[in-house]
């Protein structure tokens, strides 16, 4: 499962509020993208173009672990050179469901969750407490949705919608797109307070 | 901050690395595994910085390799550590790597050793060695307790010891440990030592 916020910032001044923070490498790999939008959307393309290379010269599928080392290899050979690139690489491969970290230090982390990005230990917060590794796909989208909300929630520079997508064996489909203002008000109605109620009452009679 | 240590017992030599990956005052993972199977009888404990890290003991482990296929057999652990440090050394006043290595192997004619390679291409032949803030510790209390003919169980007790003392006085102390042995029966994982456990056990 993997989600992301899609708010870019330039400093204080919010530059977008629906920037595609999901790549899709191909039908059935996903990138994230945190730090410079350019250099990962860049690095994300032309990540997919040396996959579907591979897939043409050995007749079947680049692994996940593949993917994301020919990424980490890239960026490694562009280390101090002021490349701003976070990353997870998830998909779905011969061995199962596949996640990587990979940053633009040439870092490359297996695992079974990440949270990369300025709300990144807001998210985590959530995540952990969360998490089982036996959760259904419902239980997991709406962690996941809830996980990017509540860093929407503290972080300034987190924001617009919240989008959830899951990736299976087939491939990766779109779960869902929520605005985040909205998914506050969903989580925590605002009840009618006492005086606005007697007032109504007041009025009405 | 990333600790690593080792030792030279009776026949065998001990590393021990912590298992955390951090990124600034992030731990995105706490059961990365750090020390690498150079080959059959070496491995290969490294500590610094991500991308390095893997790449540099990767290009040495392939490298390795290389030599055992181009010539029938392999290196010893001396040479494979003096062509590490060969290679930290013509890359430092270009690109340099940050790693800090313990390098451990066991030879048939030599035995058992343990090489301290820093980062600026140091090397040193030692029986007992660490890098990091946890270095602090541990040195003292290898030093302390340390003899040459140790047992596993020996060893494996002051390891122990280091690795408690690290947790209790180290500020920022990784929770978790791996222990790798080599030996003449070979390089292989000894134990985890874990005091936060993932909810998925599986390492990777």
């Amino acid at each position: 499962m993997v989600a992301a916020d899609s708010r870019a910032s330039m400093g204080g001044y919010i530059s977008s509020q629906s920037v595609k923070k999901i790549i899709e490498i191909n039908p059935y790999m996903l990138g994230t993208m945190a730090g410079g939008a350019a250099d990962c959307q860049f690095w994300h393309r032309n990540l997919g173009i040396k996959c579907r290379l591979h897939a043409l010269a050995n007749k079947r599928r680049i692994s996940v672990s593949g993917a994301s080392k020919l990424l980490a290899n890239m960026l490694y050979s562009y280390r101090g050179m002021g490349l701003s690139v976070g990353t997870m690489i998830a998909g779905w491969d011969e061995t199962g469901p596949g996640l990587y970290y990979v940053d633009n230090e040439g870092g490359r982390l297996k695992g079974d969750r990440f949270s990369v990005g300025s709300g990144s230990p807001y998210a985590y917060g959530v995540l952990d407490s969360g998490y089982k590794y036996d959760m259904s796909v419902e239980e997991t989208s709406e962690l996941a949705r809830r996980s990017i909300y509540h860093a929407t929630f503290r972080d300034g520079a987190s924001g617009g919608v919240a989008s959830v997508y899951h990736v299976g064996p087939e491939g990766w489909t779109k779960l869902s797109g929520d605005d985040v203002e909205e998914l506050h008000y969903h989580y925590y109605p605002v009840a009618p307070a006492i005086a606005e109620q007697v007032m109504e009452e007041a009025t009405a009679e | 901050m990333e600790c690593v240590f080792g030792l030279v017992g009776n026949g065998f030599a001990i590393v021990a690395a912590d298992t955390s990956a951090v990124h600034s005052i992030l731990l995105h993972k706490n059961n990365e595994d750090k020390i690498m199977v150079l080959d059959s009888h070496k491995l290969v404990a490294a500590s610094g910085e991500p991308g390095d890290r893997v790449q540099f003991t990767e290009y040495v482990q392939k490298n390795v390799s290389l030599y055992k296929f181009r010539n029938g057999i392999p290196l010893t652990t001396a040479a494979a550590a003096n062509f590490t440090r060969g290679e930290l050394a013509t890359a430092l006043r270009k690109n340099p790597y940050s790693v800090n290595i313990l390098m451990a192997g066991y030879d048939n004619e030599s035995g058992a050793s343990l090489y301290y390679i820093d980062y600026i291409a140091t090397l040193h032949k030692v029986d007992k060695g660490a890098f990091g803030y946890g270095s602090y510790f541990s040195l003292s209390t290898m030093d302390r307790h340390y003899r040459s003919d140790m047992s596993v169980e020996e060893a494996i007790e002051l390891v122990d010891k280091c690795i408690l003392e690290i947790r209790s006085r180290l500020v920022v102390a990784p929770p978790n440990f791996v222990i790798k042995i080599v030996d003449k029966d070979g390089a292989r994982d000894y134990a985890w030592r874990q005091s936060v456990k993932d909810v998925t056990t599986a390492a990777v």
